[in-house]
């Protein structure tokens, strides 16, 4: 679903889709939508975090450079900006030109949101962006999530209906590649309208 | 358990130990065989060439009917070979590679190809030359030339460079793929920037053993380029140049009265070239695997 919302699945081979996806007042699912720029519109972050194979701020720079940025400043600017806006400039910043792949897990996984960021997106997918990361870490990267949500729009595929619960404003619920039912988040997780919905928010079932 | 049992199970134990003695032993010797005969024949050969190998065994055009003097114009010869194969070669393996392993669909027509390719690998050589013979020398007018040469050995190394760099990029996780695209890369500057430079030691390890192949192969040059004797070095693409492989059957079987030395130092030569293009393409290798990320 998240990769329906930045055309990502045009890679994949077999997809069925059907309905319309608005953004910005654009049908994002028209063949005729510019894929580059929708992309750098709206990032992504994967549930397993993927440094590429270079450093820390070769990867930062990666998406600008693309662009066709080569201002040195401008691009040092943005290295600093997206690690401290990812919480993750303290713990890296004195060996930005080490391999990304030296970083532990949590921190790939910042990086790699940092790498989102640096690209200044709209709207920042987010796929269980915790699932591999253990209970600190899973609270740093939440703790940023919050700070973030002030400036951008932030999609989060929930790794637990409890994390859905704590960091949601709205929340949707898919079963079967279908949406249920989509709420504020505390309305949809105290008081479900479907009851399919309820069934899985009170532990039923998934 | 009884005391019989007790000897019965100790005895079975000991019996297993043996044979996997004997396992190990049957496949340390059939190692030890394979590697002996290479050994052997890179022994031998440096043995007995050894006697001719001095600097103008490099530098000098050979004399007395090729029984005395150098070897320099098939050596001269061979490298401009390996580079107009190169040349030709590479480029044209290397984007076959990538459309097959980048962009080409998965269908019947691709699948075609990728068969076809296989299938060159196992065409024989002397084919090769008789094809380039058809095709370049006669038809296309190149006459038996380096040009003519180069290209037929081209074809010959062709599916070894596709196949390989083929394998080297897919090996590049598609995770780094996806993540290239999701930040706004076109698939073009995704290879460029990720697929490419991490795939490079693996293609370049192919391109060198595919040249190595070209450069020792006698039965495609023989009607396409090779020359018994020419008393000057070649001039341009389109003379025919003596080589070090077909240099060598020639000492070997055409000349009567051949001092020994001079057949073995000639085959030294030839096998020390492409033995040094082999190491070259082991620490290539080894060296990307010791600093590969992934």
């Amino acid at each position: 679903m998240l990769r329906t919302l930045n055309r990502l699945n045009d890679l994949a081979d077999v997809v069925q889709l059907s309905g319309q996806i608005w953004i910005d007042g654009e049908n994002v699912l028209d063949p005729g939508t510019d894929t580059i720029a929708l992309r750098r519109k709206v990032g992504i972050v994967f549930a397993r975090p993927v440094v590429l194979p270079m450093t820390i701020r070769q990867n930062l720079t990666y998406g600008l450079e693309l662009a066709g940025n080569k201002n040195r400043t401008f691009l040092n600017e943005t290295v600093e900006r997206s690690l401290k806006a990812a919480a993750l400039w303290d713990e890296v910043n004195d060996r930005l030109d080490d391999p990304a792949v030296s970083l532990s897990g949590g921190q790939q996984q910042r990086l790699c949101l940092a790498r989102v960021l640096a690209l200044e997106p709209e709207i920042i997918l987010l796929d269980e962006p915790t699932s591999g990361l253990d209970p600190i870490s899973t609270g740093k990267v939440e703790a940023t999530l919050e700070e973030l949500t002030s400036r951008y729009t932030i999609v989060l595929v929930p790794h637990s209906v409890q994390q859905a619960a704590r960091v949601s404003d709205y929340a949707a619920f898919f079963l079967g590649g279908e949406l249920i039912e989509y709420a504020p988040g505390k309305q949809l997780f105290t008081n479900p309208q479907d009851k399919r919905t309820e069934d899985y928010v009170e532990g039923r079932f998934g | 358990m009884s005391i019989s049992q007790m000897r019965n199970r100790f005895l079975l134990i000991e019996k297993r130990k043996l044979t996997q003695k004997l396992g190990f032993t049957g496949l340390g010797l059939a190692a030890f065989i394979t590697v002996l005969p290479i050994v052997l024949v890179v022994a031998y050969v440096f043995w007995k060439g050894w006697p001719a190998i001095s600097y103008t065994f490099f530098t000098e055009m050979p004399q007395d009917g090729m029984r005395a003097g150098g070897i320099l114009p098939a050596i001269v010869g061979t490298l401009w070979l390996t580079i107009g194969t190169a040349i030709i070669s590479v480029p044209l393996g290397l984007g076959a590679a990538i459309y097959l392993s980048e962009y080409a669909p998965e269908n019947r027509w691709t699948r075609t190809i990728r068969i076809a390719i296989i299938n060159l690998a196992g065409i024989p050589s002397v084919v090769y030359g008789l094809f380039g013979l058809g095709l370049f020398v006669l038809f296309l007018r190149f006459g038996t030339s380096i040009l003519a040469g180069s290209l037929t050995l081209a074809i010959m190394t062709l599916p070894v460079i596709i196949s390989t760099a083929e394998e080297a990029l897919r090996a590049v996780p598609s995770s780094f793929r996806v993540v290239s695209i999701s930040l706004g890369g076109t698939q073009w500057q995704t290879i460029q920037r990720i697929v490419l430079p991490q795939a490079l030691p693996g293609i370049l390890t192919g391109i060198i053993l595919g040249l190595e192949r070209a450069a020792g192969e006698t039965a495609p040059i023989l009607f396409t380029v090779a020359a018994f004797f020419l008393p000057q070095l070649p001039s341009s693409i389109f003379d025919a140049t003596m080589a070090l492989p077909y240099h060598l059957f020639v000492i070997s079987t055409q000349v009567p009265g051949m001092p020994i030395q001079i057949q073995y130092g000639t085959a030294a030569v030839l096998l020390s070239f492409v033995l040094s293009m082999n190491t070259i393409a082991t620490i290539i290798r080894s060296r990307a695997r010791a600093k590969r990320q992934w």
